[in-house]
């Protein structure tokens, strides 16, 4: 049970069931749809861009609480980054979800991402973790859509 | 199955003719039998055979994988509609096959290659006594999904033109939807599904009022893989026959469960998998009225489905060789009809009560749950049921119970279109094979209550 008390942290119930951000962007700039065709879990992440920089991010769907608590901390972490830096955030986050705690030299900078420290045990529920990424990387880029196959 | 009532179930006088005399001590590893309560007495005449109950518990046996522990804990395996585990003599009837007569099947003059020849064929006549069909109308595929694509692009593409009509029905499996969906998008025509009810059980006087004179065929599940509906096939059958209209049933699920008589059927065509029902992967079965196969034109070409080759003409090869291009899945189909004996051996009335039973205890079961929501309650059950947990989602839920040991299914099962109508975007499923006991059921309910804990 230790490694379900990891994965199902009390950050991540609580972002679960109370995703921040959740809801329309009035006057979004950019938006993309993501899908898990695996499991049929859907995202819709809008964000505003302005001076080159995310001002805001919010996002609608259903899933599960990896993939919504994962989407709500996702959009309080990139508020005010570059795109680019949004980019290496991932970059990092995919390094802990898929393999771990070990493979992060600078845990501090995760920041809350920590708490999904616990997903890489658990190797079918990392593309509910990436699913809000690839979906607002995607948004960024205008590219419209995402899917986690 | 569950039948709420109790005439629909199959009476055991049913069951078939070979199944071994109770008396006959079991050799090892074999399943066995017992007889329901009182003195065996052998049926003479018209009088019913004793009933025979399924010992689930020594089946149980007879399943290496099932003796294991995962995460710690022994392993409760209810994704049966998903693949069923195999027997020890299906996994032997392979590796024997390997062992001493692998060798290339039908050209072959020497002792192996008749060796497998004959235990193909042999398969074949198996596979036909399972569905009470004649040997030429079995086509053996890769599974369910082929056969399906098969008469999809053979039957369909003969007969399906600009604005005709295909119904299938909102139970269907991606399977029986997107093949149709491709020949509609080649042909112009245009894909009808027929409508259920919130219980989950189709609409027969919808399905009715779409039977109009432009459908070309039906395509209908025998039971559905996400909630376990059984539908009514004699007269969903009888409604499309009166109408001339050609019906395709998909068995994938039906089979294991239910079986199949295709001469009392009335259907065209039936399609199963071989791993649904306790066989190997990559094989499965199409069989079809033989004026079908004799009038649909080949589907691959290759070894083996022709006659003669020249490079002006080809002539094809007798049925079922001309639908069956390139060496075959010899080792699959000596697999699959080592489980198609086995399961006769056991009694598929026999298998049908036992998981009547464990359905109806897996249902009450789950409704002592307080915040549980069953999705699908149809009038006729068989393998699944399908549930939603309080605002758990599924694939939290699925993988919370599999650390437990429990093996349960999360998602939209292949079959968004009913999600869709069902207005859920994913479920939780627990589907249930021969092998599956009381206890399994009480494993399941208590790692849901552990699911329900972390999600307080």
């Amino acid at each position: 049970m230790s490694e379900l008390s990891d994965l199902y942290q009390e950050v991540i119930l609580d972002h679960g069931k109370r995703p921040r951000n959740f809801g329309p962007l009035p006057g979004a700039t950019h938006h993309a749809e993501g899908l898990n065709p695996l499991c049929g879990d859907h995202l819709d992440v809008q964000a505003t861009v302005q001076d080159g920089a995310v001002r805001e991010v919010h996002f609608t769907g259903t899933g599960c609480a990896i993939s919504r608590a994962s989407a709500s901390v996702m959009t309080g972490l990139v508020k005010g980054k570059r795109p680019e830096e949004v980019d290496a955030l991932f970059q990092t986050f995919h390094a802990l979800v898929t393999e771990g705690p070990g493979a992060v030299p600078d845990l501090d900078g995760l920041g809350k991402l920590a708490v999904f420290g616990g997903v890489h045990e658990f190797p079918t529920r990392v593309k509910c973790a990436s699913l809000a990424w690839h979906t607002l990387r995607a948004a960024l880029k205008g590219s419209g859509s995402a899917s986690t196959e | 199955m569950t039948v709420r009532d109790p005439a629909l179930l199959q009476p055991a006088s049913t069951l078939l003719p070979d199944v071994p005399s109770p008396s006959t001590p079991p050799r090892q590893g074999e399943a066995t039998l017992r007889t329901g309560s009182g003195p065996q007495v052998r049926s003479r005449g018209a009088s019913p055979a004793p009933a025979r109950a399924l010992d689930a518990a020594r089946a149980r046996a007879d399943f290496p994988i099932l003796h294991q522990q995962v995460h710690g804990k022994p392993l409760v395996y209810l994704d049966n509609a998903a693949t069923s585990q195999k027997p020890r003599a299906v996994i032997d009837a392979v590796s024997r096959y390997y062992e001493r007569d692998n060798a290339n099947v039908h050209r072959g003059v020497h002792a192996l290659s008749e060796r497998a020849t004959r235990a193909f064929e042999g398969a074949r006549q198996t596979v036909a006594r399972f569905l009470g069909a004649d040997r030429r109308e079995v086509i053996f595929v890769r599974g369910a999904t082929e056969a399906v694509n098969l008469v999809a692009q053979t039957f369909g593409r003969q007969r399906v033109g600009a604005g005709d009509e295909l119904v299938v029905t909102t139970l269907e499996h991606h399977s029986n939807i997107v093949p149709w969906q491709l020949l509609c998008a080649e042909r112009g025509a245009r894909l009808v599904p027929a409508p259920i009810d919130d219980a989950g059980d189709l609409d027969l006087a919808a399905l009715e009022r779409l039977l109009g004179p432009r459908v070309k065929l039906l395509a209908v599940t025998q039971v559905s893989n996400a909630l376990g509906t059984v539908t009514p096939l004699p007269e969903i059958i009888a409604l499309a026959r009166a109408r001339g209209i050609p019906v395709l049933v998909d068995g994938a699920q039906g089979a294991p469960h239910l079986g199949v008589d295709v001469r009392t059927l009335g259907a065209d065509f039936y399609v199963f998998s071989g791993h649904k029902v306790y066989g190997p992967t990559g094989i499965g079965v199409l069989w079809g009225r033989r004026e079908h196969l004799e009038a649909m034109p080949p589907w691959q070409g290759g070894g083996d489905m022709i006659r003669s080759v020249t490079f002006e003409k080809t002539t094809f090869n007798e049925l079922p060789f001309k639908f069956e291009a390139g060496t075959p899945h010899i080792a699959g189909a000596i697999g699959l009809a080592a489980a198609l004996d086995y399961v006769t051996a056991l009694g598929l009335p026999a298998i049908a009560v036992h998981e009547a039973a464990l359905l109806a205890q897996a249902e009450d079961a789950l409704r002592t749950l307080p915040d549980i929501r069953l999705v699908g309650t149809p009038r006729q059950r068989a393998g699944v049921i399908s549930f939603l947990l309080g605002d758990i989602h599924p694939h939290d839920l699925a993988t919370i119970v599999d650390r437990q040991g429990v093996a349960i299914r999360a998602g939209h099962h292949c079959a968004q279109p009913l999600m869709r109508r069902l207005g859920v975007p994913a479920t939780s499923r627990v589907s249930f094979a021969l092998y599956n006991t009381a206890a399994d059921v009480e494993a399941l309910v208590q790692a849901l209550h552990a699911a329900r804990t972390i999600f307080s």
